[in-house]
């Protein structure tokens, strides 16, 4: 080696590391060079302008790089090493569930007969992808103890929506005029959203000292014009809600519908089930879940349960099967709130997500959730003394931390994160939910070994101690990544949102 | 159960854990959740498959579907059978990309960040716009929340869609407006494009948004410039929602008026896959910048003055702003906008002109070659990019043509009686770089022995 750097996995200077910004893909541009193939014009050639009048065509052609093809894979080849995902190392974002993705699912949802096939095509020639959306569907009610489910949904916060949709048709059938939508205050960003999309005004209410919905709170806020309460159960400080019998009967005495955000459903599969807990509709995150890769922000897909009194609203079309065992697409309920998305959901994200499901069937799902909740419990048992837990009882597949104790030493969450990177870990989720003062959301799930966990908790502990005896090395954190802390105001301030490179 | 390959866990760990934890059984962990609701037994699901077996499954249920390697296809109406050029899978499965999450942590994510950024860049060169976001999750979800965010910026509640939009993307348009409850006008359609005097008719000083598809849903190029003067008369903005490949040719929606510029991207190198996932664009004019729904990345520099990327603008959005958020979208299609960036670079400048310039060849090869055959005609005499709408003689069903076609190997066009009442007989064939002229002499000859 000629190079005397060496780089220790707690580098805090890297002395001599030739250090290089990574050019954009119209940097590379050099005139002349192409990087595709295109079949011959094999067919006799008109000049275009005699078949588009030439006030219709461009003026200049778009100013897009030129580039051979060995460009584009060296480019994004190294943009991929300038990345980190759950095949790179632990990965233990709160609410996000990011266990290992298969790699069979990627494999099968690439085979032609799935990747390659249009939803226009005649019936008879998608029977196959429609049987399998048919089983998906019922393996979705089964598991979430629902009666029916669409698989239309292109996310979770999509499905939001949809579900919401379709609690407005219900309760407008009825000639009922309900606006509001409850939802507690740990409750995902998405909630309120979604419900000011379908055209609800949200009232959140707080949670009691141990991290659950305030009953009297809940009391006070239903009423005749409550249309719903969206929970998460468990809910987003990694509790299951005890209560939860009551909640729904509090809610359907008030004549409202009980929504269940899916996303925490690694704790749950087999153990219980959001339709006998008293939920009407329910959303599930595939790419939660049910593993599907979360490809650096999407695709996702996020089905939809609902309960018998919502089968008319259900969004079109659903996959039946007919008497002759063929499968056919249905549309044209009355009362369906329409089309939420183009098609027929995120089919190929369905095809991974079933063969995950076969990958394991009923019991080894439930063991999923059994192996996720051990997990959870025990690095929640192993931080304790380290860090603030704001709720001690048991947890489910997640728990949350909160990093004030740390500042008195002038650290806060986010330099434990950033400090973190250096390790060759994804932090956790920070800062949320909102109700916990500098919160550590942790979610290990069960694809995760003991020693991996070990190893995590041991450095989490040794960066409590940094911050004690050294906190400047935390507030400077990272040092060993592409690039160092960013200026993100400047970066909203004055937005660059594109290179305009011509 | 006994072991499984993705979970690591051992009966000694399993003990050493519930140690740590004081618990005597995992049953222990559970106990908060009350009895009444644990389910009991085994929920009546498919069963587990060895991956041998599953995949053995797998493609027995593939291959009961007719795929584009062994069919012809002459279908579109949304979804198009391009090329895809190898080297988008080899990036895609990349897992540093695909098994990551949203770029939260930019140290970590400047790859995918960066990604982001140039496919920003690809959206602003290819539709003219100033602005783009990293994606939505298709184009007619893009075309219903450009509806939102023109009514939320002029303040009105009137959304003029013209018939010749994908009805699809109409009913994902509805189904919006319903929940915010803005009121969609729908404006009939004439030669196959827009009819400018209906149109004229139908704009007020309520309307906020024109939404116009071009190239239409029959194939037609609209005139945007003449749709966007009508619309800026009024006080309304103009959304057009528009096929990505085509813009290697046409001229580009920034440049005739448009205010926001919305599609899907599943044309640059994102496989069908039963229409879903793909991934739609969405660009607006700098005015509306702050208004855009949606992840967005900004370069910035690191403390140690390194270029750099972050997701920005953030105060939009929904975890931050909850009920007042622009939109209560969570995520992009980062790895089918990864797709679209590589088609665009690898194709570069002239590719993008090649491509499309075949698309418009081989479709009206098609278009002459099929309205030869006796009692067929175009439908339209507008001019098209790479589909059009034939008239089958009276009484044609196009769905036993097509049950026809298929036991030819060929998937054939889409049958407008569907969602265009009054165009029975009438069917949309799309025709890209892919089809030769003997597979369309072919179509040309089965057609006619149909008919």
């Amino acid at each position: 080696m000629t190079n005397e750097t060496v780089v220790h996995e707690t580098v805090t200077s890297v002395q001599g590391a030739v250090v290089t910004e990574k050019a954009l893909i119209f940097e590379l541009s050099q005139p002349g060079r192409i990087g595709y193939s295109l079949p011959d014009c094999d067919v006799p050639r008109v000049e275009v302008s005699q078949l588009i009048p030439q006030e219709m065509l461009r003026k200049e052609e778009p100013a897009l790089p030129e580039v051979y093809e060995v460009d584009v894979i060296r480019h994004y080849t190294e943009l991929s090493r300038r990345n980190f995902g759950v095949d790179n190392g632990f990965y233990p974002l709160g609410s996000c569930t990011m266990k290992y993705n298969p790699k069979v699912n990627e494999d099968v949802a690439r085979y032609a007969g799935f990747a390659k096939i249009h939803p226009y095509q005649p019936q008879q020639s998608i029977q196959g992808a429609l049987e399998l959306m048919h089983t998906l569907q019922n393996d979705l009610a089964a598991l979430t103890g629902m009666d029916a489910v669409t698989l239309q949904p292109a996310a979770g916060a999509h499905g939001e929506w949809t579900g919401l949709m379709m609690i407005r048709a219900y309760h407008e059938k009825r000639g009922e005029h309900r606006t509001k939508v409850i939802v507690p205050d740990s409750s995902h960003g998405t909630n309120p959203a979604s419900a000011t999309v379908a055209g609800f005004q949200t009232i959140t209410i707080p949670s009691t000292p141990e991290g659950l919905v305030d009953l009297d709170a809940l009391r006070a806020a239903v009423g005749s014009d409550t249309a719903a309460l969206m929970l998460t159960n468990p809910n987003t400080l990694g509790l299951f809600e005890k209560q939860i019998s009551e909640v729904a009967q509090i809610v359907h005495e008030a004549g409202g519908l009980l929504y269940y955000d899916g996303a925490n459903s690694n704790a749950i599969m087999g153990i219980t089930r959001p339709g006998d807990m008293g939920f009407d509709v329910v959303h599930l995150n595939l790419h939660k879940t049910m593993s599907t890769p979360h490809g650096g922000g999407g695709p996702g897909a996020g089905p939809v349960g609902v309960k018998s009194r919502l089968l008319p609203f259900l969004p079109e079309p659903v996959v039946e099967k007919l008497e002759d065992g063929t499968f056919t697409l249905r549309s044209g309920s009355p009362d369906s709130i329409g089309r939420v998305k183009a098609y027929y959901g995120n089919f190929g994200i369905l095809v991974r997500a079933y063969t995950y499901i076969r990958s394991y069937g009923p019991e080894g799902l439930r063991r999923v959730s059994e192996c996720a909740v051990l997990n959870a419990n025990y690095m929640m048992h192993r931080l304790k003394d380290h860090y603030e837990m704001p709720y001690t009882s048991v947890c489910k597949h997640e728990f949350v931390m909160s990093g004030k104790g740390l500042k008195q030493y002038g650290i806060r969450t986010l330099d434990v994160a950033k400090r973190l990177l250096d390790f060759g870990y994804h932090p956790p989720t920070v800062y949320f939910p909102l109700n916990v003062e500098e919160c550590i959301m942790i979610e290990p799930t069960e694809t995760e070994s003991k020693e991996t966990l070990d190893a995590f908790i041991d450095t989490m502990i040794q960066i409590a101690g940094e911050a004690k005896d050294n906190p400047e090395l935390l507030l400077n954190a990272p040092y060993g990544t592409a690039v160092r802390r960013l200026d993100e105001t400047t970066a909203a301030r004055k937005p660059v949102l594109n290179c305009a490179c011509n | 159960m006994k072991s499984h390959r993705y979970i690591p866990m051992t009966p000694q760990n399993e003990a050493e854990m519930l140690e740590v934890v004081g618990a005597s059984s995992i049953e222990d962990l559970f106990t908060d959740i009350p009895a009444s609701l644990r389910y009991q037994g085994t929920m009546p699901m498919s069963e587990m498959l060895d991956e041998y077996t599953l995949t053995r499954h797998m493609s027995s249920l593939a291959g009961q579907n007719a795929d584009t390697d062994r069919y012809t296809s002459f279908l579109g109406a949304g979804l198009y059978d391009h090329h895809l050029p190898s080297v988008i899978n080899h990036v895609i499965s990349r897992s540093e990309f695909y098994t990551a999450y949203t770029p939260y942590q930019p140290e970590i994510s400047q790859g995918e960040l960066q990604a982001i950024f140039e496919f920003q860049s690809y959206i602003c060169e290819l539709t003219g716009m100033a602005v783009a976001n990293a994606s939505m999750y298709d184009g007619a979800t893009a075309l219903a929340e450009a509806a939102s965010l023109a009514a939320s910026a002029t303040g009105r509640k009137k959304i003029i869609a013209l018939s010749t939009i994908h009805p699809e993307s109409r009913g994902v348009v509805r189904s919006y407006a319903r929940g915010l409850n803005l009121d969609v006008v729908e404006v009939p359609y004439g030669d196959g494009v827009t009819d400018i005097g209906v149109l004229t008719e139908a704009i007020d000083e309520q309307t906020a948004v024109v939404l116009v598809q071009s190239p239409n849903f029959f194939g037609g190029i609209e005139a945007i410039q003449a749709v966007a003067d009508l619309a800026h008369a009024k006080g309304a903005l103009l959304v057009v929602s528009t096929n990505p490949i085509s813009l290697g040719l046409l001229e580009s929606p920034g440049k005739l008026g448009a205010d926001i510029v919305v599609g899907d991207a599943q044309p640059l190198g994102i496989s069908m896959s039963l229409g879903g996932p793909t991934c739609g664009f969405f660009a607006v004019a700098q005015p509306l910048m702050r208004r855009m729904p949606g992840r967005i990345v900004g370069q910035t520099k690191d403390i140690d003055g390194k270029r750099g990327f972050v997701l920005t603008l953030q105060t939009r959005e929904q975890h931050i702003r909850r009920d007042k958020a622009t939109s209560n979208i969570c995520s992009n299609q980062a790895l089918l906008a990864l797709c679209a960036s590589v088609y665009l670079s690898v194709m570069g400048r002239q590719g993008m002109v090649d491509v499309a310039d075949l698309n418009v060849q081989k479709a009206h090869y098609a278009a002459q070659t099929l309205s030869s055959i006796p009692n067929v005609k175009l439908a339209f005499q507008s001019p098209f990019f790479n589909e059009f709408v034939l008239a089958l003689p009276e009484g044609t069903s196009v769905a036993d043509v097509n049950t026809q076609l298929l036991a030819k190997g060929m998937i054939g066009g889409y049958d407008l009686s569907l969602s265009y009442p009054e165009l029975s007989g009438h069917i949309l064939f799309a025709v890209t770089e892919k089809r030769t002229k003997a597979e369309i002499d072919l179509l040309a000859t089965e057609l006619e022995a149909i008919l």
